[in-house]
Formats: structure tokens, sequence, C-alpha cells
């Protein structure tokens, strides 16, 4: 097991009587790559900025190596952020900017030199060294303000939101290269980010916040599979829950049938939130299924059709490859394995109905997206020209 | 329409200028007489150079502005950096409570300033207290809002990440401050320390409450001569003064336009990223 690097012990932070922080307890091992998710305002980014140093929690310790560092100012901390906005130097070249640190450090000019040829060689810059920052596309500018963070060598890089400001492509591809970059220098990366995807494909663990607490923490797979609450399970995916009653170990009751599943360890008769997953759910035909219901809306999505049929005036979404009508009425099976059962929580009934569904839902899934992701490119080729 | 906007600013124009025009004409005309231009010379300027007692009071004047000017740009620097840590209340508490000299008449400031001088004059018992160091004090004191007007906006506008960001790479406060907030907030500085400049060098109302006879100004000694006729070499004075004015006021503009093109810039990419 990798050796534990920073601990946040019942972290609570407030701003003027405002509670952002709520009682946080995480602990983050050495060469880890975990990212705290969680929608604006969960308290993510406020995290983030107490481990570099930028924010005094009002109560709790950070320890970091085992020594407390509440009161050790950001220049002592042997961790480095990327901003959300970047924050490079106006005044500075590419170079200069990436030297910034070390020269602070008083590093020998002939090593600096050594270091920032290497760091641009593996932010993929080389011959950038004498560009101006505002001359720099927006991926550009990000690789720059990773580079200046990586060239101290930190032992935790800290990142807010870093790809929050760049198109599906390059964010993509700037994803496969931050985790290339994670593993290939060994060092521990604590990324916030309100974007599930993201944090599925690149996290070692996940921390999920809500509301100035941590919902849940563990790897993707856990995450995704085994949502603790309501909240997780709708913000990780996609999830229709249901109300159901627990009958029995691995018997839960829901629809007013009973089914088998995997989970045990509740109490007889204990409401519950059963989750399934739209991509779960087999279709059959009608008499042939577990539960019967008409084809609501279908929407094709490229790999598959985003199908709302409506069970007994619950609708639920099945993402399926087999086109049904709408109007059509269709039986589907669930396996024992498909179901997972939760616990009820303060999220309960808020989340997992499909009655509301749009077909659009992933566009406003996504706070930060603006039409304006689509202009930025025009924009772009605007700057060329000049 | 167009045409009458040409017209109508040129008739401005006119009515800002002409009395700078006739005092350029004036110094100009080898006559005493300012009703009849009696040909071109620059007797005016050669006398003007020679003169025993008008270049040391421009030297006086120069000296007081440089240094007031210079005073007032660092610690209103300093005060700026101090107000933008502070609260939200707070800051605008104490941009309120800056801006308010800026409105009071010259002249109750002149005079406030002419009695606590006295006042601190019968405490230390000197009689002669007036002098250099007062006018400097009171110059720094009338210049300082313009100084902390000019700075604060660049540190409201400026991304507070950045001195995060030096922070987070190892400055100490000071090193973050000189290696990258100064760069950011330079063209509000040196603007600043132009305005306090022009404004030190023109100063008369509030200098004339609290100099003393061991130094004093251009506009001081001139405003005592306006009893008697003037001689022509004050136009000529006058004419440098004003083109002098005039180029400080172009490189502010120049400083301005530029930076609001780079602010513009930065707003431009800011849009981008949101």
């Amino acid at each position: 097991m990798a050796k534990e690097l920073i601990r946040l012990v019942n972290c609570q932070m407030a701003f003027d009587d405002e509670i952002v922080l709520d009682s946080i307890n995480l602990y983050i091992n050495d060469k880890e790559f975990l990212t705290l998710l969680g929608p604006s305002g969960c308290g993510k980014t406020t995290t983030l900025r107490i481990i570099g140093g930028f924010l005094q929690p009002t109560s709790g310790d950070v320890l970091f190596d085992g020594e407390r560092i509440n009161d050790v100012p950001p220049h002592r901390r042997k961790v480095n952020t990327v901003f959300q906005k970047y924050a490079l130097f106006p005044h500075l070249d590419v170079y200069d900017n990436i030297a910034f640190g070390l020269r602070i450090a008083k590093l020998p000019e002939d090593e600096v030199d050594r270091r920032v040829t290497e760091m641009l060689g593996i932010v993929s810059l080389k011959g950038f060294e004498d560009r101006k920052i505002s001359s720099l596309s927006g991926g550009q500018q990000q690789r720059v303000a990773i580079a200046r963070a990586l060239v101290n060598r930190p032992k935790v890089l800290l990142l807010d939101e870093p790809l929050g400001a760049l198109d599906l492509r390059l964010r993509k591809d700037m994803q496969n290269e931050l985790k290339r970059i994670q593993q290939a220098m060994g060092i521990t990366f604590i990324y916030v980010t309100h974007d599930q995807e993201e944090a599925l494909s690149m996290s070692d663990t996940i921390v999920v916040m809500d509301k100035g607490k941590i919902q849940q923490i563990g790897r993707p797979e856990d995450i995704y599979n085994e949502p603790k609450n309501a909240f997780v399970a709708d913000f990780i995916g996609e999830s229709n829950i249901l109300d159901g009653i627990m009958r029995a170990d691995r018997l839960v009751e829901f629809f007013g049938r009973k089914f088998v599943c995997v989970d045990s360890g509740f109490e007889k008769d204990e409401p519950v939130d059963v989750v399934i997953r739209p991509e779960d759910i087999d279709i059959v035909a009608p008499d042939a299924g577990h539960l019967c219901g008409t084809v609501t809306s279908v929407t094709f999505k490229g790999v598959h059709y985003d199908t709302i049929v409506d069970f007994k005036g619950f609708k639920w979404l099945i993402q399926t490859t087999d086109f049904c009508p709408e109007g059509s009425v269709i039986g589907i099976r669930l396996n024992p394995e498909d179901i997972h059962i939760m616990h009820k929580s303060e999220y309960s009934g808020m989340f997992g109905d499909y009655s509301s569904y749009s077909a659009e839902y992933d566009e406003i899934a996504d706070p930060e997206y603006t039409e304006e992701e689509d202009d930025s490119e025009s924009r772009e080729e605007e700057r060329n020209e000049e | 329409m167009k045409r009458f906007n040409f017209v109508f600013t040129v008739i401005v124009m006119l009515f800002l200028y002409i009395p700078m025009i006739v005092l350029g004409v004036a110094s100009f005309n080898a006559g005493t007489d300012i009703a009849v231009f009696k040909g071109f010379t620059l007797e005016n300027y050669s006398e003007l150079f020679v003169d025993k007692t008008l270049i040391p009071l421009l030297l006086n004047s120069l000296i007081l502005a440089v240094l007031s000017s210079l005073i007032a740009t660092v610690l209103g620097t300093m005060a700026s950096m101090g107000i933008h840590s502070m609260g939200r209340r707070m800051r605008s508490l104490t941009m309120g409570m800056t801006n308010i000299p800026l409105t009071n008449p010259e002249i109750v400031t002149g005079v406030s300033m002419g009695l606590l001088f006295a006042f601190i004059g019968i405490i230390l018992k000197t009689q002669n207290v007036l002098g250099f160091t007062t006018l400097l004090i009171a110059h720094v004191t009338f210049n300082l809002p313009y100084v902390i007007l000019s700075v604060m906006p660049k540190l409201t506008q400026m991304d507070p990440n950045l001195e995060e960001a030096a922070l987070d790479l190892g400055c100490t406060p000071r090193q973050a401050f000189f290696k990258v907030v100064l760069h950011e907030i330079l063209p509000g500085i040196i603007s600043g320390a132009l305005m306090a400049f022009t404004m030190s060098l023109d100063d008369f109302v509030i200098s004339y409450f609290v100099y003393g006879p061991s130094f004093r100004t251009l506009p001081l000694e001139i405003y005592s001569m306006v009893k008697k006729p003037l001689q022509p070499k004050i136009y000529a004075l006058f004419t440098l003064l004003f083109i002098s004015i005039l180029l400080v006021m172009c490189v502010m503009n120049l400083l301005q336009a530029r930076d609001e093109k780079r602010g513009h810039n930065l707003t431009h990419k800011r849009r981008r990223n949101v």
C-alpha cells in the first residue's frame, strides 16, 4: 500500500458564518491521482485551496507527511498549483514563466535551462520558448501552466479545473496527457472538476462532494457501481432511482414485485433507494419481462438509443442498441447484479426520475457549457490571421 | 450631421485653445503691447533663459514636483495594496475617505494646512516652521488621492490568482509584489505619478498658505508679479510650461491607450475561457 502523504482532519471552513466545508476527513496517498468531484459550490475548490495554503481552515488540521502545516504559508509548501484561469505572468515569455519558480529558488542558470528545456519537451512546447503568453491558444497556455508548476518537482500538484476552459476535443487529449505526465513523473495529483467523465477516466480515487460534505470516497468503479446515496448515483452517470423496501437479505420489493439482488445487511422491511443503471436493463417481449411499460420517447445517441419508458407513471431511462419505436409496449428483465440498493438519505426522491427528461441532458448537466465554446474556435482563427 | 459634428468640434477646440494660442503668439511678439504684433522674435525666450530670478524658481518648482510626486507615488501604491486587501465594506469606506480631499476646495485644504503648520510651529516654539518641508508635506498630501485613484483600478482588474501563483512558486509576499504584481499595476502607477507631478507643478492655492520665505515656487512668484504689468518673457515661460505639461499629458494618454488595448486583449481572452 502506498504511503500516506496528506491528511485533512475534521477540516471546517466558514466564510462569514456560512459553512462551506463541514468536517472534511480525507487522506491522500503518495503518487495517487485523486479527484475532488462535485457541482459548483460543493467545497471542492476550497479544499484544494486549503491544501495549497491559500486558505486556513476555520478549524481542523492539515497534515503533510505527518506534520501539521496549517500555518505554513504557500511559498513554503511542497505543492504547486495549476490555476483554473492559468494565471500565467503576462509580462514574461513562455520560457521565463516556466523558469520562474526555479529562479526564485536561486538555482544555477544552467540547471534552470536544463530543467525548463526538459519540461518543454514533456508538455510538447519545444520551440515556443520566446512566445508571448498572449499569443498562445488556450491549450498551449494550459500546458505552460502545467510545466511552470511541474518544473519545481513538487510532491503534489494541485489542479483546479484545469481543462474547464478547453473545447471538448482538446479536453480529451489533455486528459490523456495529464494522466501520462502524472505516471511519468510519479507524483501525487489532486484534481478538482465538476466533470464526472473526466473524473472516472483519470482518477485512482474519486472524492464526491456536495454541500461542503464528502458524499463518497472510492475507486472510479466503486463509485459508479456502488453509489452510496441518490446524489452520487445521479451525479456519476445516469441512474433510475426508485423507492423500494428490503424484504430480506438479497430480496428487494419495488413496483409491487420482489426482485432478487446482491445486496445484504439492511434491516428487514427497511425503505431503500434502488438504483438501476440505464445500460444494464435488458429489453424483452412484453410477456417475458419482469415489468411491462410503454415507450414514450426515443433519442438516437450514436452508440445507443436513449429510450424513455413509462412504468406505471414512473419514467425510466433505458440505454439500448435495440430500437423500440415510440408507443410500443416492451418488457424488461433485471438481473440480480443490475440492482443496486442504497440506504435512504437526504437526497432520496430528488433524483432519478426521468419524467421531465430532456434529450439535451448532457449539455444541461454541464454547468460550464456555453455556446462560446463553439465560437472560441472562430476567434482563434481570427487571432492567427493577425 | 457629420459635417455639423466636425464644425462643432472645431468650435469647442478653438474655445479651449484660443487663450493658449494668444499667449503663444504674444511670446513671439517683438513689441510689448499685446494688441499689436510688431514682428517675430525669439528675444523673449533668450531673455528668459538668462533671467536670474525665474530660472531658479522654475528649478524649485521642478524639484518640489518631482520629490512630492515620487513620495506620493510610493506611499499611494503602498496604501492601495493595503486598501485592496481589505474586506469589501472597509474598502469602499476607505476609498470614499481618500476621495473626499479631491473634491474639497483647494483653498480650504490650503487654509487648514496653513493652520496645522502654524499650530505645529507654536508647539515646536519656532518662528519659521514654513519652508520647503511644509510645502513638500502639503504637496504629498494633495497628491496621494490621485495616485491611489489611478492604482486601485489596476489592482481590482488584476487576476487575483497571479499573486497566488507567485506565492505558490516560492515567492515571499514581498517578492510576489516586485516580480509580478508591480508589473501588472505599473501603468496605473505611472499615470498616477504623472498626474501628481503636473498637479504639484502648477499648484498655487495650497502652496500659498504653506510656503515660507526660504523656498518659493514659480507659480507663487508669478502670482506676485501679476500686480505689475507682465513682462513678455513671462509669456515665453508660460508657453514652455504649457507645452511641457501638454507633452506629459500626451505620454499619459498614450500609456493609457496602450494599457487599454492590453486590457482589452485580456478580457477578450478571459471571455473565451469562460
